[in-house]
């Protein structure tokens, strides 16, 4: 069978959910092989092979985190021409995009970002994208080369799949572009203890209507209530209320959850664009005409000031 | 110490039109308005920004793409950029971001650059992927995603605000560079820059012009095959209710019976 590249996005050997997902759709296409990069990569195998990774490739260097992409690029770049793979899959981060694109030039491949389902076919896997702020949907192959393909968080779930996960080193010799972008220094972003906005499965997120960074409390008790992420539009971005990080919508992240909260958020086509693809969409707002409206599973017309904190109020309740 | 700065932008559909799919399966882009992309003048504007604080700079816009392309370069020159190279060719219609990284790459060599700056994405695309390709195309540094860019002695510096941590990256020029919208609110032109952008010169290119071949780019040079392409089928409609103190109470009772509580 043949055998498909999956990136390993993680954090010093914590792999991160949207590679698991990526192990579930690799394995419609072949046997997942990983590659883990960076400080920490040995520690992911365990995760990794338990989602189905028969291989582990690894290999540990500063230069990861030392300078941008491009030491990753000359990973993953060795690591096609070891196992000559029947498709690379790539998590589509804006990083993960960067280096997938790079390595798509490289290989004299075509490349498919932001996926969000993938099929196995024999001429190819077939992945589906959402575009036009998801007023469309395409499905696409690649024509050229060993296809390269990006997939969006919650694409697809996270299955246990025992597999070897056996652990291999990966021999990689940096090219001379490596290092032409240092990174010079580094801060993390303090943690919230919540989920991660693009990975989460549920997103509560305020806009105008929230009318002060203040008044972002009730819409992150609402979200804790719920162990959901905290989203902005970008409207309540701009007026700086809520951090960019947060932000959905077309300049933002893209967010497909299973649960999708508007408070105060009319609707607009660039705020749909980040959040069009949410299975349950879920509306609090004063404006009946809110083109919010169009989109609702279930919609409340009201002052988001009175809903927001007894839906809260209900929901702990109800959890005891 | 002179410095060229070439901004790649791109004419893009109006996102807040219909925007739809032509027969081929490319995107249509006659029956639809067009504009410059949003995200690209926060490039022309960083690129402005770069040009006031330095002596002796130059700043090239530069789009591929049909005609009306041309409305975009004109408002990147009315914001301040002082010329435009337009590449224009008909085997161009159908081109993926592989063919367009190609050409823009070709025109950036041709042109003369020690820095190209571009948006972080197109807004009908979305994938942004061409700064790296670019980057990688042209063998030179890739600083990318930055939400603050400076340039000073050959080197530049920018923040880059990831997922999980924010960094401060630094190259050697010449370097590609792409800035999002968090650098900076792109200015609006003012009437005297309308009435100059007029006066500056906008070259237009063809392929041969860049000695790239018709069959390396368009539609049948794609590295990518549209298969097809299906409307999303419109939401069903939803139960609406108004507040009437009880809204709360009503949407936990519909969370619940979708088993989120």
């Amino acid at each position: 069978m043949a055998e498909v590249l999956v990136y390993v996005d993680h954090v010093d050997g914590a792999v991160r959910k949207p590679t698991l997902e990526l192990l579930t759709l690799a394995r419609r296409i072949g046997e997942p092989v990983a590659v883990a990069l960076g400080n920490g990569a040995g520690d992911t195998a365990a995760a990794l092979a338990e989602h189905g990774a028969v291989k582990v490739l690894t290999h540990e260097a500063a230069e990861y985190a030392d300078y941008l992409v491009v030491p990753k690029v000359d990973a993953l770049q060795a690591a096609v021409a070891e196992v000559s793979p029947a498709a690379v899959l790539v998590p589509s981060s804006a990083e993960g995009k960067e280096i997938a694109a790079r390595l798509a030039l490289r290989l004299g491949s075509g490349i498919i970002t932001d996926a969000v389902d993938l099929e196995a076919d024999e001429e190819g896997p077939v992945a589906t994208q959402s575009v036009f702020a998801a007023s469309f949907t395409t499905k696409s192959r690649v024509s050229k080369g060993t296809p390269v393909i990006t997939v969006k968080p919650n694409s697809a779930a996270v299955e246990a799949a025992p597999a070897a996960g056996a652990v291999e080193a990966l021999s990689v010799t940096f090219s001379d572009k490596a290092t032409g972008t240092k990174v010079t220094g580094r801060t993390p972003r303090e943690s919230t203890g919540r989920p991660e906005l693009t990975e989460a499965a549920i997103v509560v997120s305020g806009g105008r209507g929230v009318n002060g960074a203040e008044n972002f409390a009730i819409i992150e008790a609402l979200a804790d209530s719920l162990g959901a992420a905290v989203g902005a539009s970008r409207a309540a971005v701009d007026a700086g209320w809520y951090p960019h990080t947060n932000q959905v919508g077309q300049t933002g992240k893209s967010v497909s959850p299973q649960l999708y909260i508007a408070s105060g958020i009319s609707g607009a086509i660039q705020h749909r664009a980040g959040m069009q693809t949410s299975k349950t969409i879920v509306a609090i707002n004063k404006d009946a005409e809110a083109p919010i409206f169009d989109l609702v599973d279930y919609g409340v017309v009201g002052d988001l000031f009175d809903v927001v904190p007894a839906l809260t109020e209900e929901i702990k309740t109800r959890k005891g | 110490m002179s410095l060229r700065i070439v901004v790649t932008v791109k004419y893009v559909p109006d996102a807040t039109g219909d925007r739809h799919f032509a027969d081929d399966l490319t995107v249509d882009r006659d029956d639809v308005d067009g504009l410059l992309s949003e995200l690209d003048e926060y490039a022309v504007e960083q690129a402005l920004q770069i040009s006031e604080n330095s002596d002796d700079v130059e700043i090239t816009v530069l789009t591929v793409g049909p005609e009306d392309a041309k409305d975009a370069l004109r408002k990147a020159l009315s914001m301040g950029a002082d010329k435009a190279i337009h590449v224009e060719d008909d085997d161009i219609h159908g081109t993926d971001a592989i063919g367009t990284s190609l050409i823009l790459a070709k025109a950036i060599e041709k042109a003369g650059y020690d820095l190209v700056i571009s948006g972080m994405a197109s807004t009908d695309g979305t994938m942004g992927v061409v700064p790296a390709l670019l980057a990688e195309r042209l063998g030179v540094p890739q600083v990318t995603l930055l939400s603050e860019v400076s340039v000073e002695d050959g080197t530049v510096k920018g923040r880059r605000d990831g997922d999980a941590a924010s960094e401060q990256l630094e190259a050697s020029l010449p370097a590609v560079v792409s800035v999002t919208d968090q650098s900076g609110e792109a200015r609006y032109p003012s009437f005297k820059g309308i009435m100059a952008a007029k006066k500056k010169p906008v070259e237009s290119w063809d392929l041969s012009d860049l000695d790239i071949e018709a069959e390396e780019v368009g539609l049948e040079g794609a590295y990518t095959t549209v298969e097809n392409v299906a409307e999303r089928p419109a939401r069903t409609a939803g139960t609406i209710v108004k507040d009437e103190g009880e809204g709360g109470k009503q949407l936990a009772e519909f969370l619940a019976g979708q088993k989120f509580i």
